[in-house]
Formats: structure tokens, sequence, C-alpha cells
């Protein structure tokens, strides 16, 4: 049974085009939208509505919904589905997401098109279940092993969630690497109103499959059909092209070639400026009152939330308070920290976690002005007026 | 008269000239499995455009390199997850994962016995030498008792697998093993495997005289290779020895390696069901269209 996207089909199941719903459910309904024909996942609090509203929904598109015996073999068999021709995600969090580290980098070295939804948890260990937290903005980034560039969207509402995993699903077909959603259980399991995009305001991205004649056909190169392209074109598994797929260290063709410094240095530069080169069009960022602010917060994610009201309240009484907020955090948006460096006295870090992309920011920031960690953890959000009180202080 | 099939024809059209010569030792048995498959894959006439071989990490692993086809080498223990999401994507295809015995057991052994119970549609060829060859020779899941390891310099102290009976028990369409000393049957077996609809698995007992045979002092490679033809019998005659035969007999049998088809039932296949719970589901009523 081979998937195609059928956009009324979908549209039926998803039902009203206005919706009160779940930000795990909204994951869902962006995956579908953006044409996901495979789902393999593992149940996990506070993810395992994706995995359940894949369960049902899934089937009556007609894609495969799998739910595997651990989040080793979800993210295999979704890496497994992406060469198979399918668009391909799972969703987890912090304790299914370390254990997926390992095919993560199988992903990447491998340049496989692929979705993870992370509906973030805290830890160490199994930590806190139910409640939210930012755990694992750093495990995305540098959670598998060798050099490697992570992408990952993290979303500040219900509507984002479905926006950004259609969006991650863009970036993984466009870049062919694994993109990350990072939501955490706070968005995750918050209901707010969505509205289902209409098919043509819908931009979807399907990966360059190969085309051109097999015998020239180089599988792990720069692409032979697109000028200045780093990603190749994707030899979908059954087309002929007879692709030979390694997470070693390989060649051009693919082969192994695990004992020359050069090969190692040309595949792993490749894979990661194919997706560094274009960091302008990557980056995404919210600003908010930046074209007078002297102190501004630094957010992603659901600490975006707090720290927009506790701007608001500093507006109200005339202080210079603005907001940047990543939405698309990894690869880490540098020129946009290093412009508001220079031109604010302070940037405040809120964060469901001791500390992660404060470093980041504090790496860009150069020295340039202060920066400020705003931690809060125990899975609890911080409070509009705790984090006001971060702009009393000098 | 009917073409002659040797070796070199075979692969002529089946193996990927650009990878030779192999990373193998002499006396390994991995060649004589992929020299079974080429086989069977020219007695079943597949379309190699639309076959794709899996695998793990170690020795046997490497085989999809060394085969004119779509070939996916992923991470220690997974390629059976990985390949069951190959098949998922794309039913079409024919998957063939080739897989060692602690790359399948030991690391895998939780997809292994998640795919034969689902039925997941897929051969595995897992290729047991009693050791996990390629980092050198330490203790595998399936290492007899007593054997010598890297990581069991005093004698292997655990009970190892017995992978064929474990896949039995768990309802898999199609369990064999065969030694890779004696071509006709592993061939017809591998064939008939790949044939099967839902999980299929092959047990190769294949001699690893560098990282095993040596420690174990299994002899010279000749004298290893014979080692299996000691110290295998055919399930049937295991069976009528144990029940007639004489004490001694018995006592000469008991620790022999059974060898043989151990199941061949027709189970339906995982995504035979999932594809007529999709059909239901576009029928209106029964949790379908509204």
């Amino acid at each position: 049974m081979k998937y195609k996207r059928d956009p009324e089909l979908i549209r039926s199941v998803l039902g009203n085009r206005v919706q009160f719903i779940l930000g795990d459910m909204a994951c869902v309904y962006g995956g579908l939208l953006a044409g996901c024909s495979f789902f393999g996942g593992y149940p996990i609090t506070p993810a395992s509505e994706v995995t359940e509203g894949m369960a049902r929904r899934l089937p009556r598109v007609k894609g495969t919904y799998m739910q595997m015996e651990d989040e080793i073999a979800s993210i295999a068999s979704v890496i497994g589905a992406s060469w198979g021709g399918a668009k391909a995600m799972t969703a987890t969090s912090g304790p299914g997401f370390s254990l997926m580290m390992e095919n993560y980098g199988f992903a990447v070295m491998t340049e496989t098109p692929c979705v993870i939804v992370n509906v973030q948890r805290t830890g160490p260990s199994t930590g806190q279940p139910t409640l939210g937290a930012q755990g694992d903005m750093m495990q995305a980034k540098w959670g598998t092993h060798g050099d490697f560039e992570a992408i990952a969207l993290a979303p500040s509402t219900v509507q984002e969630c479905m926006n950004f995993t259609i969006e991650a699903f863009n970036l993984a077909e466009k870049y062919r690497n694994p993109v990350c959603v990072m939501a955490d259980g706070e968005i995750g399991h918050l209901r707010e109103r969505v509205v289902i995009p209409d098919e043509k305001d819908l931009k979807i991205i399907n990966r360059v499959t190969a085309t051109i004649d097999k015998e020239k056909f180089i599988p792990f190169t720069n692409s032979q059909t697109r000028k200045n392209c780093k990603v190749p074109d994707f030899p979908t598994f059954g087309t002929g092209y007879h692709t030979y797929v390694t997470g070693l260290t390989h060649n051009e063709k693919g082969f192994p070639a695990t004992d020359k410094q050069p090969d190692h240095e040309k595949l792993v530069k490749r894979i990661t400026t194919k997706i560094t080169d274009d960091i302008d069009k990557l980056t995404n960022v919210e600003k908010l009152y930046l074209d007078d602010a002297k102190t501004v917060f630094v957010t992603y994610g659901a600490t975006a939330r707090p720290a927009e009201s506790a701007m608001e309240m500093a507006r109200a009484k005339g202080k210079k308070v603005g907001m940047l907020r990543l939405k698309l955090v990894w690869p880490f948006p540098f020129k946009e920290i290093q412009k508001l460096a220079s031109k604010v006295d302070k940037i405040i870090v809120p964060e469901m976690n001791l500390g992660q992309i404060v470093h980041p920011v504090r790496e860009y920031v150069e020295g340039q002005c202060k920066v400020v960690s705003a931690p809060k953890i125990g899975g609890e959000m911080h409070l509009p007026h705790e984090l006001y009180k971060y702009l009393e202080g000098k | 008269m009917p073409e002659v099939r040797t070796a070199d024809k075979l692969n002529k059209k089946y193996l990927r000239e650009e990878m030779w010569p192999t990373i193998f030792c002499n006396g390994c048995g991995n060649g004589v499995v992929l020299d079974y498959t080429f086989w069977a894959l020219e007695e079943i006439g597949w379309d190699m455009d639309k076959v794709v071989f899996a695998s793990g990490i170690g020795c046997s692993s490497r085989l999809p390199g060394y085969i004119n086809a779509d070939g996916l080498h992923t991470t220690h223990g997974r390629s059976i997850a990985f390949a069951t999401g190959i098949k998922a994507a794309n039913p079409d295809l024919n998957i063939v994962v080739f897989t060692g015995d602690g790359d399948c057991s030991g690391i895998g052994g939780n997809h292994l016995i998640h795919a034969a119970r689902r039925n997941i549609d897929i051969t595995v060829i897992m290729i047991n030498n009693f050791t996990y060859g390629m980092t050198g020779g330490q203790l595998a899941p399936t290492a007899p008792l007593g054997s010598i390891a890297t990581t069991a310099p005093y004698g292997n102290i655990e009970h190892p697998f017995d992978i064929c009976k474990l896949l039995k028990a768990l309802g898999a369409n199609y369990v064999a093993r065969w030694p890779v000393t004696h071509p006709y049957q592993p061939m017809k077996s591998v064939k008939e495997a790949m044939e099967k609809k839902g999980f299929s698995l092959i047990e190769f007992l294949a001699p690893c005289p560098t990282a095993y045979g040596r420690r174990n002092k299994l002899g010279d490679i000749k004298k290893h290779w014979q080692w299996y033809d000691d110290n295998t019998i055919l399930i049937e005659d295991y069976e009528k020895i144990m029940k007639y035969g004489t004490e001694k007999e018995k006592e000469e049998t008991k620790n022999k390696i059974q060898c043989g088809v151990f199941q061949d039932i027709q189970k339906p296949g995982f995504f035979e069901q999932y594809e007529k719970l999709v059909e239901r589901l576009q029928k209106p009523g029964k949790g379908g269209k509204k």
C-alpha cells in the first residue's frame, strides 16, 4: 500500500478548520498536513498524545502508524521509512530523546530527512514525567557523538506546534537532515485555538529525488541537478539507483572510506555547511519592541509567554524592554544576537532549565552587553512578576 | 539444455564489484552465505531494483555492501527496526537483513523478538559465529558454555541463546538453522525464507577462525570447518536418536546443534493485516469515516 498525499482525505480526518486542541495534537495535525505517511513511536509522557493522535488518524489518511518496541526502534523505523520514500516522524520526550541519540546521528550522517517532535520534560533521568521543562535544548545540538548541525524549532503556542511541525518537514526535506520540534510539556499539554491553514496557503516542500541517469548518479555529493546546492538528490530505495547507505564515513559513492582524514573532513564539512551556509534563510525570530529596547528577553518555547507579560508590565511603566523570540533555535541565529548585543545594555534569558541557550547567547554577545540567565526548574513556568524582577536590577 | 549456474556467473550479476575485495579473513563463513543468497535470488528471480538489504554492525553486516542493490548499513543491533520502516514505506520492496549473532540477539535482541512477534514481512539472515569477530573476539550471547573469549578469558559461564527455538516460540513464520558447510539444504532454505510472507529467519552457523577458532583451539581452517560437520545434526535425526537410540548414541548426540527447518507456518504478515485495517477505515462507521 503506497501512500499518496490526499488533501481532501486529510482535511476530512482533521475535521473543522478552527479547533480547540492540545499542542501535542497540533503536532499530529501538522504532520498529517505536511504529508507524513509513516509514524513510528513509543509512548512517553508528555508526548503520548502525539503517538495516540497518530494511531487514530494516520491509518485513516492511508499512512502507516507503528508502535515500536522502544524509542531506538522508533527513530530507526522512521529513518528506514524515509529511505523507502515516506515522509516520516516520531515523537518523544527526554528519556526517549536520549535513547534516540545514536540513530539521530545516523540520520545526520546518512542525510535522511525525518522529524522528531520532542515534548520536553526534565531530568536528569526520569525526572518529572508529567511536568514540562526545556531539558533537551542542548541535547538536540550536542546529544549525538561527532560533529553535526542540528535544525530545531521551538513552538510557543499550540498554533505553532502545528505550523512548526509542517515547517520541520519542509526543512528536513530541503536539507536532508533530521529536524527537531522542541516543544515542551507546557505547550504540548496546553489547549488553544488553532486554525488549520487552507490548502492554497500551505507551503509543502518535498525532497528532490534522483532523476538523472543511473550510471552518472553520485549519491553523496553536491546535487547533480541544482547549482550550488550541497544537498544531494535523494535516491529513494526501490527506484533502481542501488545506493549503499552507511553510517560509516563514506566517499561520494557512499562506500566506506574510514581511514583517511580528507574523506572524513570533506563529508562532514559538506553535511554541516549545507545547513550553516543558509543561516540567513533559516533564521526565524520574532522581534518585540527592539527598536528602542535597552533590556531584552531572549526567549524560545513556553518561556516566551511569561517573558512577554513581564515585558508588557515593564512597558506600561515606561521601561524600555523588548523581546527576541527564537522560533528556530538551531542552527543558532547568531547574527541576530550579535546585532542585539551591540544595541542593548542587558539580555535576560529565561529558561525552564538551569541555563542552556544562555550559553550560545553569551558566546555571540562576546561581552558587548550583560547577559543574565533566568532559570526556573521543577516543572513550573516562570511567573511574569518573577521575570519582572530581572528587569529591576542593573 | 538449461544454463549452468556457476558462482562466477552469479557473481557477475549480483556482486557490487567496486567493493571487492571483501574485509573477510581466510576461512570466514560470510562469503559462503553471500553465495547461497545469490543462488536463491537467481532462483526466485526478483527484480534487483526492488530488493533492499539492511544490516547492523559487524563482519556479516558488511554483506549488503557487496551486493549490487540498495543497501542500508545501520547502527549496531538496529537493522531490523530500520528494515521495518523501509517495508512500511514501500511494501512492494523485498527486504533482507544480514546480521550477526551479537548484532541480532545481543544488542538487537529486543528488535528481533518484536519483529518476529509482529510477523513483519522481512527475511533475517543471521550469521552466528559464536563471537564478536570484527572487534576481536569478545563474548557473544551465543557463545557455548566454557568457550573462551577475550572478555571471557577463563571460560564462558553464561548459557547461550538458542535463537531458532526462541523465534519458533514467538510464532515467526519461517525459522531454520544450517551450518554453512553444506550448500544444498541451506540454499533451498534461503529461497524458502525469502519467498515467505511474514517474518522469516535463517541462522547460519559460520566459522570465524580468526577470532573464535584460534582462541578455542579448533585447529586450522580445515579442522575448524570440520567441527561444524561433527557437531551439528538434523532435527529429525536428533529426535529419532533421543527417542530410539542407545544410551551411547544419546550421549554422543545430546550436545550437538540441531539444524533444519524449525518452523514453517502461514500466519498473516503485519503489513497484510495493516492494509486490511486501512481498508476497513475507509468504510463508513466502525471507527472509519463519519
